[in-house]
């Protein structure tokens, strides 16, 4: 019985991120961190171990650079990592990310419950993980904000989820795959001695090849192509301060102002 | 039969508003190739739903209307969308990018081996391929992409595109279809179901107000709330507030909360870290409110009152209360 987080790294959401002349994505010096999302994924897994008898599993579909968030994942108490990477899968699309998953999942085995942070910070995007479980074939319920009960002899899981006009408590049956929201628990950071055992972990690296996947995995199956980035077009004007002798006079200027732009 | 196919989120017989936004980035790609726009309206009651998306733009409707699909599930939603997308062949499926519309998207794109093009703000439509423009790294950024194949899903980001004006006169074709699942066949159970009572929802908000360390407690969102009752708006929080416990998650504003995109945000007590900015950037008029004349929502504020929100709050809540005559 096993928990598989699937985690990615991203530059610190405070960094300053800029397209150079390239075209190419810079960040400077800022840091490398886990998806702040796959905090609440990693404490969830590892709360689900302290609470029964199953192996946790770290796992990234990237190039070294997400190496960081599995070892920031083992550091916190996850049993083991694995990252999926060859050459050939740079571009590939979210079909592409969720073929090669699947084999990997398959690969392990014995895997009850896939969990997810929300999104990619960086990318924004959360196709991913319905995809992942299409091509698994099993159950997902996204935007987890609490797990009510979840059962691994008896194979089912309770969840409460956010949705747009409130909250629903679904059930499922196991395996699955669930994404889970901010609210979910309170994110564990890596102990000193986490940190050790984290730097000096070998994690194995798995291509196409290992995962019998052909080129399903890759860039070239792609049908989604990114073609650019860009820079953000300057935001034209500055603030205008509104002043006046009272406080009331400041906010009847404002809303004058706001009718006037129409904004109302 | 090819067409544009939109699928309409709708939530207990009432669309979301980006269904009609959907309908009208469909109905511009329906008229570029020459073909018919068709909405899909999955659930049950949905009667007015169906009348509805006709006004919107839709010249055909496929619709399946059973108990299994009352609440949104995957499983059977997807199976559904699946069985259509096969018989019928669409060049290109579009949805919003509310939570069902994401989920539901990407997985029947994954189930029928196509691509998808998420989350985007701007489309061209370039011959017979799409491209799509959004922003990445907490829209510090933006990524342009294009997609090919037989199929091309396509889901848009709240509020990006434009409403289409309502024609009441408009009518068509409706065509029923069963579910392709029992119930038995569903893994998945919907067990209870908690409304959130009296709020707007953040993303489809013309007007956010939201409130951050500055308001002091669980009680200083009264004077915000009072202020959004006013204006018919939704109120939004920062973290910093979410974490101390002052108000729910749902409101929470930003990269790890909700990203919105309202003709007026006002802020109120909220410093404008970069995590805050990335969920509120787009906003078509910012307005700041803070004691300190230094804090960075200055920045991207149009509009900016320095002083103490205790104060500044009412008066506005008076002022708006007067001019817009209630
Ligand atoms: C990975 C990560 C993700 C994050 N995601 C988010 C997110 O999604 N959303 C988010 O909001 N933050 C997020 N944050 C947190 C963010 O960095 C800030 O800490 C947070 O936004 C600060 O909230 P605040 O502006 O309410 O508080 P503060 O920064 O403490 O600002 C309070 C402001 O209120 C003003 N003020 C105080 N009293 C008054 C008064 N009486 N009248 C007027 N003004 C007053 C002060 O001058 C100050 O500017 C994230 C951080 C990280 C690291
Ligand atoms: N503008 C876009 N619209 C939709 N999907 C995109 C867009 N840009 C990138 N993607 C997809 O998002 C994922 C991450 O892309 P990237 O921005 O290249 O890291 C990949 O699956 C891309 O194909």
């Amino acid at each position: 019985m096993s928990v598989v987080v699937i985690t990615k790294s991203t530059p610190d959401t405070a960094a300053r991120v800029e397209v150079n002349a390239a075209g190419a994505v810079t960040w400077g010096d800022a840091q490398v961190v886990i998806n702040p999302w796959d905090e609440y994924s990693v404490t969830e897994a590892v709360l689900l171990k302290e609470a029964h008898p199953v192996k946790t599993v770290a796992l990234t579909v990237g190039p070294e650079i997400h190496a960081e968030a599995l070892k920031q994942g083992l550091a916190i108490g996850i049993d083991e990592a694995v990252r999926v990477w060859d050459d050939g899968m740079e571009g590939q699309d979210s079909l592409g990310y969720s073929n090669a998953v699947t084999a990997t999942i398959n690969k392990l085995g014995d895997v009850d419950l896939i969990i997810f942070g929300k999104e990619l910070v960086d990318v924004a995007t959360d196709a991913h993980i319905f995809q992942v479980a299409r091509k698994l074939g099993w159950p997902v319920l996204g935007a987890v904000s609490r797990i009510v009960t979840i059962d691994f002899a008896a194979k089912t899981i309770t969840v409460e989820r956010l949705i747009e006009e409130g909250k629903q408590t679904l059930s499922s049956t196991l395996p699955a795959v669930i994404s889970v929201l901010k609210d979910i628990n309170e994110p564990k950071y890596p102990s000193f001695i986490g940190i050790r055992k984290a730097s000096k972990a070998i994690i194995p690296v798995w291509g196409s090849a290992d995962l019998g996947i052909g080129d399903s995995g890759s860039a070239s199956a792609a049908l989604v192509k990114t073609t650019g980035y860009a820079n953000l077009p300057v935001r034209q004007g500055s603030v205008e301060i509104i002043d006046g002798a009272t406080d009331q006079e400041k906010a009847d200027k404002l809303v004058a102002k706001l009718l006037e732009d129409k904004v109302l | 039969m090819s067409g544009v196919f939109v699928w309409i989120d709708q939530f207990h017989g009432k669309a979301l508003p980006i269904a009609w936004e959907a309908l009208g980035v469909g109905r511009k790609i329906a008229d570029s190739h020459n073909v018919s726009l068709t909405a899909l309206v999955f659930g049950q009651g949905t009667d007015a739903v169906v009348q509805a998306v006709f006004h919107y733009g839709a010249d055909r409707v496929v619709k399946c209307d059973d108990a299994t699909l009352a609440d949104f599930r995957l499983e059977p939603y997807v199976a559904l969308l699946d069985k259509v997308i096969v018989d019928e062949k669409p060049l290109v499926v579009i949805g919003g990018g509310s939570t069902r519309g994401r989920e539901l998207l990407a997985a029947a794109a994954a189930d029928t081996n196509a691509g998808l093009l998420a989350d985007i703000t701007e489309l061209t439509i370039e011959g017979d391929m799409l491209q799509g423009i959004r922003p990445v790294y907490a829209g510090k950024i933006l990524s342009t992409a294009i997609i090919k194949g037989n199929v091309q899903f396509v889901t848009i980001r709240s509020r990006a595109f434009p409403t289409p004006i309502a024609d009441p006169s408009k009518s068509g074709e409706v065509i029923s279809v069963a579910p392709v699942l029992s119930e038995d066949q569903i893994a998945t159970k919907v067990i209870a179901f908690e409304e959130t009572k009296g709020s707007v929802n953040l993303a489809d908000a013309r007007i956010i107000v939201s409130g951050g360390r500055g308001v002091g407690g669980p009680d200083g969102f009264a004077p915000v709330r009072e202020l959004a009752d006013v204006l018919g708006a939704a109120v939004g929080a920062s973290r910093a507030t979410v974490d101390a416990g002052w108000i729910p998650y749902a409101h929470q504003v930003g990269q790890t909360g909700k990203v919105v995109s309202p003709d007026l945000y006002i802020a109120a007590g909220i410093s404008g870290a970069i995590q805050h900015q990335a969920g509120m950037r787009t906003s078509k008029v910012i307005v700041a409110i803070n004691k300190d004349p230094d804090a960075p929502m200055f920045k991207l504020a149009r509009y900016g009152i320095v002083g103490d929100l205790f104060k500044i709050l009412p008066a506005l809540t008076a002022a708006f209360k007067s001019k817009l005559g209630k």
